[in-house]
Parts: C-alpha cells; structure tokens; sequence
C-alpha cells in the first residue's frame, strides 16, 4: 500500500483527491491536508460580496465530505517538504502544522510516496502598502469571509447613497503583477447591478483600475474574436461593456499604496497618480504559500524545488528567452518536478515558466503586466491528468502517463450579474488555448471556433449551472463523476 | 428661439466613452429575450463541451 500526500483542498487539490479516491481508494492510503475546514466555490464568491448569496450557499464542511470516502483529512498547513526523508529515516515525508482548534499549533510528520502540491496562492496584500481588509483599506472576494465583509461595506455605501450623498467605486487589481482580472471584471458588473436595483446607480461613480495594457486583456494577452462580420479584440466587447454601464477605467495601472480614501497609482508612462475612493475590492498580488524544503542532510533546497516566487519547478521550460521567442512548448505538460520524480504541483501552486501577456514595465522600471490565469477549468484539467498519472504509476508506470498543457486546453469565464433566472445578465467568454499557440494557430494563436464571447440571459443561466453541478460534484454524490470538470 | 434651458448641449468628442460600440435596441431585446436565449444557451453548451472534450483529449499520452 502507498500513501499519497495532497496538500490542498481547493478545486485542484480536491479533484486530484476525489479522482484518486475513485480509482485507488480501496488500495492506496490518500490523505489530503488543508489549512481549511470548508471547501468553496470560488467563483460564487463575487454573489456573496453583492449579498445576493450566504456563504453556506458557496461553502461546505471538508471533513463531513471525505468522511463518506476513504480520504483521510487533516485540517493542518503545510511547513516543510522533505522529499529525501532525514537522517534517521530516507522515506520522504512532509511536516504540517495543524489549524483545528483542537490541536491548533502541533506539528506533525506525514511520510509519502507520491506528494501533491495544491496548496494554491498566498493572498499576498502585504505587496502593496494598505491593501486588503485586514490591515488595509480595500476589501476582496478572495475568501468567502472577504466577500462577507466587501459586501456589507458594500450596504453601507448604498445607506448612504439613499441618504442622497455620493460615493466613489473603485475595483480592479491591486498591484502590477496581479492575475485574476476576470474575478474584479464580474464583481464591477455586479456592483453595478446592485447599485441600479437599489435605485442609487446615478449617485455613483465607478471606475476600473487594472494593470492590464489594455481592457479585456485577463492575463492572456487579450483574446480575438468573431463578431458581426469582424475579427475583433476582446478589448473592444470589454469597453463596450463599460460604457454601456456608464463605467470609466484605467488601464496600465500599478497601485503602489492605499491610504484610507485614496489610491496611489503609477502607470506605464512613468507618471503618477491619485484616485479618491469610497469603496474599493481591488484584488492582491498571489504568491506561493511559502512552504520550504529540506534534503536529507537537512540543508535548505527551496530554491532547488520552488521557483522565487514561491510557486514550484514542474516540467517546464524556465529558460529565459525574450517575448517574441517564447512558445506554447515551454507551458508543462505533466506538472511533475523535474528533480524529484514523486512530486508534483497543480492548479495556482505550479511556477509558470513566463508571463503570458508581453512584459511590461514603466518608465521607472516598474513591472506592470498581468500574471498567467490558472484557475478554474485549467485547474481541475491539470489535477485530472496528473491524478490519472498517479494511478497508473502506483500500478506500476515509470513516468506520468497523462497530461494536460495549458497550451492545448481551453478555459471559460462566464461574468455573470444578478442571481434573478429572468432579470440576470451575463458575458460568457471562452478561450482555446489559454496560452496561444502560434505554430498551430499562426493568426492569433487560438482557435476561433472555440474562442468567443456573448452576452446574455443565457450566460447567466449558464453560471448559475454551474455553481449547483459543480458543488454537487465536489460534495461528491451520486454520479458526480458522470459531470464534467 | 429657444431658451438657454433647453438649447441641446453638443456631447463631449474625443472621451474615453466616445469610442467603443454601444449595444442597439435590438441587441438589448435579444440579451433578454427568452426565447432566443433558449437557442444561445444550447449553442453555449454545445460550445463548451466541444472546449472541455477537446481540453481532455490531449491529456493521453
């Protein structure tokens, strides 16, 4: 019997644990370890933030869920990985530290066979001086906790717009690096939606701050689409969402500091700025969670192992090479660590080898340039093959039998407004591939046929199936494996 | 001759806001218009099972 080790429980850590526990379940000791008690949907969060869902609505109990399985859950956070074992014993193993309030602070040794690094970002606030709600002056939706919290800022304002006075919105990416765009994109929509049924959207300003180079960008360099005749940008639907909502933006934007009320921003020509706001969910920056490693002799390997930004070395290209050089090739294809053939990372946990959109920096120096999306679709695409891989190597392969590159798998985003069947609204945009392949697809480097966007009732239809299948699935009842990831 | 009050007040060219397309009456009854949006969120499914299956494909070796 072997044990396998996955350190998160998000939506790729989870998949790779339901997979596992369908085909080796019974043969193999699976154990998952999350700092959390509740697994949530994530992309429900921006309904909790506008208070049109509860965060039971986009949560539920981990332990409860595995408790019907064979899953052994451990409510810890991983410290250490030591993929050769220790002086006193060479069996790899991995030191966690538990958040259970019963043993809140003990540290424990778990050995493993095979390890799973899904431990997903750190929300990294601290990047940008005075961001965040803990100790800044922005709200988020990251967490369903955030999003608690944004909208009941988000109620206060509208009290106070009913009293007749008026506020300023401010929503978008909270640092240059920031990745996650289309999360802030769906919220600004939704705050919108809510200020009008509320009848106060004439007593507000909203505008858009992105560190995108242009709207519609998401971290993927902007998408190309048909429509009406046209092969158009996706920046063109973006901004037309925004006027047509009377929405202003800002583009190229870097904000380096939030004081109470006011946003400091740099943009891409060097020049510097100021925003007042009343209200403001910009998202932060994401960073590995900071897990070390160790080698046998104990010496530090962290560097050998994870990339520095704290994400993990996997099967990919990171030779450094200039934009116009880099290639689908160099995206990994079986997330396995290139140094230790037992270990591998999925979902945001995995170093991506370069940027997606083209670097970008300001007159100063200042990187302004979004971060490579590897949420969602792509995240339960990546946790299937690598769990596939995992069964056939127990069953005796040599190397991961599967893969699932970026480069050759579509993601969708479907930015949805209102949580009324009939009154609701939605941009659906899908995108094949996320990263672009310009040796297949030497015009745009996506395929046009599964690359579109619309909006509409539809859409939002769409959303609202998905937010029940997929916490259907992840609660894994019955015939949750016949639903797509 | 009209009053002050009512003369029109030409917008204002060259804004951030001038530029991009702004949906049509009829766009904006389609958006809504259940029927047709029955039609959309079948192509819409279709579509995306079209991009999960193509994105499952390729993880065989």
């Amino acid at each position: 019997m072997s044990r396998i080790v996955i350190l998160g429980a998000g939506i790729s850590g989870h998949t790779v644990a339901r997979y596992l526990n369908q085909w080796v379940g019974k043969q193999h000791e699976i154990v998952v370890v999350s700092p959390n008690a509740r697994w949530n949907w994530i992309p429900s969060n921006i309904w909790v933030g506008v208070g049109q869902m509860t965060e039971e609505q986009v949560t539920f109990d981990l332990a409860e869920v595995y408790k019907k399985t064979s899953i052994d859950f451990r409510q810890a956070k991983g410290v250490s990985i030591h993929p050769e074992g220790d002086a006193s014993d060479p069996r790899p193993f991995v030191t966690v530290e538990y958040t259970l309030p019963a043993k809140a602070g003990q540290q424990e040794r778990i050995a493993y066979d095979y390890l799973v690094n899904a431990t997903g970002p750190k929300l990294n606030f601290g990047a940008t001086e005075g961001l965040g709600p803990d100790h800044g002056h922005t709200v988020s939706v990251c967490t369903a906790t955030h999003a608690l919290e944004a909208n009941h800022q988000l109620q206060q304002q509208i009290d106070a717009m009913k009293r007749g006075e008026r506020r300023t919105f401010v929503i978008g990416t909270g640092h240059g690096t920031c990745t996650c765009q289309g999360a802030a994109f769906e919220y600004i929509y939704n705050v919108d939606h809510v200020l009008r049924e509320a009848g106060v959207r004439d007593q507000a300003r909203i505008v858009w701050i992105s560190n995108e180079y242009e709207l519609g960008d998401f971290g993927m360099g902007g998408v190309h689409i048909e429509r009406g005749g046209y092969i158009t940008n996706g920046k063109t639907f973006a901004e037309s969402l925004m006027v047509e909502r009377d929405i202003e933006w800002i583009v190229r934007a870097h904000v380096k500091k939030v004081e109470a009320g006011k946003i400091h921003y740099e943009t891409l020509d060097g020049s510097f700025h100021e925003l007042p706001f009343d209200f403001s969910m910009l998202i932060p920056p994401f960073a590995g969670v900071g897990l070390k490693a160790y080698d046998r002799a104990g010496e530090d390997i962290t560097a050998k192992v994870f990339a520095p930004s704290g994400f993990m070395k996997v099967d990919a290209d990171y030779t450094a090479r200039p934009y116009a050089q880099w290639s689908a090739d160099d995206w990994p294809r079986t997330y396995q660590s290139p140094v230790y053939r037992n270990l591998f990372a999925v979902g945001i946990a995995f170093a991506p080898p370069h940027l997606i959109s083209k670097p970008m920096q300001s007159a100063n120096g200042t990187p302004i340039n979004p971060a490579p999306p590897r949420t969602g679709m792509p995240s339960a695409a990546m946790a299937i093959a690598v769990a596939k891989s995992l069964r056939d190597m127990l069953a005796g392969a040599e190397q991961p039998t599967h893969q699932a590159s970026m480069a050759r798998m579509g993601a969708a985003c479907v930015a949805s407004t209102g949580s009324h069947l009939l009154r609701g609204t939605a941009a659906t945009m899908t995108v094949f591939p996320v990263v672009p392949d310009y040796r297949t697809y030497p015009e745009y480097g996506r395929d046009l046929n599964l690359t579109f966007g619309e909006i509409g009732l539809a859409g939002h239809w769409m959303k609202s199936l998905l937010h029940y299948t997929f916490i259907y699935q992840a609660k894994m009842k019955p015939g949750w494996q016949l639903l797509p990831d | 001759m009209s009053t002050p009050s009512s003369t029109p007040v030409n917008k204002e060219p060259y804004q951030q806001a001038y530029y991009p397309p702004k949906p049509t009456g009829i766009t904006r009854f389609l958006r809504t218009c259940v029927l047709w949006q029955l039609v959309r969120f079948v192509v819409i499914n279709v579509k995306m099972i079209k991009l999960m299956s193509k994105s499952h494909t390729d993880s065989q070796r």
